[in-house]
């Protein structure tokens, strides 16, 4: 009978590690929110931060973390749409074809200090955009493009190739076939891919200290003109994140109530990655719903 | 007459649209090959400058225990050490209980407890690295401190940190490669008489093996490249380790910290390029590892 006790105990340790890990995560989430939140009032989110003295807040931060993840969505959606079509469509088994997998691979296992660095290397020095918004988006772009390339590669290929079939067999070209028939019926794949990237760059800090720089001057937030130098529209502004913030303030150490400004930091940070993990599975499905016609 | 031909002969609009979409999705995927390229090139350029230009001996920067680029001092040992220390610790573990977890979620939960324990595992995937580190800070530094004295700064922390950042990497890929063992496997093993241990030990582990040290592989690679929220608690002085609760750096916290504060072209800031370029490398490294698993476990 010792394999029926075996079995036992072996069933025991399995669920005593998974309550182990389920106890440390609900702690960490708890910790955040139970720390955090109290500090998160509407002053806290809409005033400017202070270097040196207590009570900043982090509406800058806020505003530029937003303004860069639009910018970088804004360019790496279509560079990464051609590119996932390419995959799932046009290419080959082929050598050129695993060589360009395998360069995303490596693309998206690089750590992003590195794609940082190397931001800071050509965008900041090299094509002298300076510590801004736009050397920043970029960056993100790069860290980007792998994770959404292969999720819209994927949400490509999850299409019945019979949709591809009839869209063919009724004379439509290719492209035809897969602007008209393809990409909408993967459509739910794909917004639901960029949602979660979007979570994912949103607390990205590693990659932006050396390109969208560690400080977020005062900006006006009533001049529309992105050329003028105090818009808050303008890219050529260096711009520090919420998560930027969150490791300035405890690595610098002079700002006095560092502690209450990242707890209620992370909190905000968490909640919003909450907002748009549970926005994707929202968005996917009402969106599959419409497109198939599904009550 | 010639109108017409001239019509059948030349390609049609559909035809004309579909080379031009064909043209952009094969320019958007070279620009893809031609950013990893440059990465590659520009990090690697940078990274040989220390050895070429400053005609540093590399086996000297690569075994040297002192760190102190401005006065010519470039062993980046203390680095490497403390770097391969906590994905070693993090990955060794993380590694049982996200296997547990894994188990328990595809083989003895019922639907209710693996549809609890899916959304925690994607949002601690989504928790930001600054997050990680600003809790190891307030939390895990003090902990360690109060429990095995020094300052808490060092690899224990930043081990620990890891643990929770690596543990749902590790944990996802585990799961899709335990679903991937086909429930014939698992249907023959009880059918024999075996238990549900035997038949996860005996048959699901060894058929997933692959996978599972895939799942492992990548986890350390995210352990190895992650950078604040070590940073944070890793205590940033380029002194070897000597112990696990002694303050010391990794290649990616002392490059997060003193890329700002070197001038470029010197000798210190070639010198952390070259830290860079350890990190590309074994970045590419990891993705061979990978690479070599999933062909090996393509044979059997």
């Amino acid at each position: 009978m010792n394999a029926r006790r075996n079995n036992k105990i072996a069933t025991g340790v399995i669920i005593g590690l998974v309550s182990i890990v389920v106890l440390i995560l609900l702690s960490l989430i708890g910790y955040i929110l139970i720390t955090g939140l109290p500090d998160v009032s509407f002053k806290f989110l809409f005033t400017e931060s202070k270097a040196f003295a207590a009570g900043g807040g982090i509406v800058n931060q806020l505003f530029n973390s937003l303004y860069l993840l639009v910018l970088s969505l804004l360019i790496s959606i279509p560079i990464s749409m051609g590119a996932g079509i390419y995959l799932a469509e046009y290419a080959k088994p082929n050598w050129l074809t695993s060589t360009i997998r395998t360069s995303i691979e490596v693309l998206s296992s690089l750590p992003s200090i590195v794609i940082g660095l190397f931001g800071y290397l050509v965008l900041v020095i090299k094509f002298q955009l300076d510590f801004s918004i736009l050397a920043g988006s970029i960056a993100l772009m790069f860290l980007n493009l792998p994770i959404l390339t292969r999720s819209i590669e994927d949400s490509i290929n999850s299409v019945s190739p019979l949709q591809r079939q009839a869209g063919l067999s009724l004379g439509l070209s290719r492209w035809e076939t897969i602007k008209g028939v393809i990409i909408p019926e993967a459509l739910p794949g794909i917004l639901t891919g960029i949602i979660l990237s979007a979570g994912r760059i949103f607390g990205e800090a590693a990659a932006l200290i050396y390109t969208a720089g560690q400080s977020a001057p005062t900006m006006s937030y009533t001049n529309f003109n992105p050329f003028s130098e105090t818009s808050f529209l303008n890219p050529m502004r260096p711009a520090e994140t919420l998560a930027v913030h969150i490791w300035k303030v405890n690595t610098d150490g002079i700002t006095p109530d560092a502690d209450i400004i990242s707890s209620a930091s992370s909190a905000v940070l968490i909640i919003v990655i909450l907002i748009f993990n549970f926005g994707a599975r929202y968005i996917g499905n009402r969106v599959y719903k419409k497109l198939t016609g599904d009550k | 007459m010639s109108e017409i031909k001239n019509k059948l002969l030349k390609p049609s609009k559909a035809t004309k649209q579909d080379r031009f979409g064909r043209r952009i999705s094969v320019l958007c995927i070279g620009l893809i090959v031609i950013l990893v390229a440059s990465i590659i090139f520009f990090i690697a350029t940078k990274g040989m400058a220390t050895f070429i230009s400053n005609h540093v001996n590399p086996i000297k920067f690569l075994t040297g225990t002192d760190w102190s680029p401005s006065q010519k001092m470039t062993g980046a040992l203390p680095m490497i050490v403390t770097s391969f220390g906590v994905t070693l610790l993090a990955a060794l573990i993380a590694t049982p209980f996200a296997i547990a977890i894994a188990i328990y979620m595809t083989e003895i939960a019922n639907k209710k407890g693996s549809k609890f324990l899916q959304p925690i595992i994607e949002l601690l995937v989504g928790i930001p690295s600054v997050v990680y580190g600003f809790v190891g800070l307030t939390v895990v530094v003090p902990a360690v401190r109060t429990l095995f004295g020094g300052t808490g700064f060092g690899i224990l922390a930043g081990s620990i940190v890891l643990f929770v950042m690596v543990l749902p990497t590790i944990t996802t890929l585990t799961i899709d490669s335990l679903n991937a063992v086909p429930s014939h496997y698992r249907k023959a093993s009880l059918a024999l008489g075996a238990t549900r241990w035997q038949t996860i030990y005996k048959v699901i582990l060894r058929a997933a093996l692959p996978g599972i040290m895939t799942a492992i592989v990548f986890g350390m690679a995210r352990a190895f490249g992650e950078a604040l929220a070590v940073q944070m608690v890793i205590g940033n002085s380029a002194l070897m380790p000597t112990s696990l609760v002694s303050p010391t750096s990794t290649l990616t916290s002392q490059l997060t910290t003193e890329v700002g504060n070197t001038i470029m072209g010197t000798l210190p800031n070639n010198a952390l390029w070259s830290l860079a370029l350890i990190l590309l490398l074994m970045s590419l490294f990891f993705n061979l590892v990978v690479k070599y698993i999933a062909k090996r476990g393509q044979l059997k």
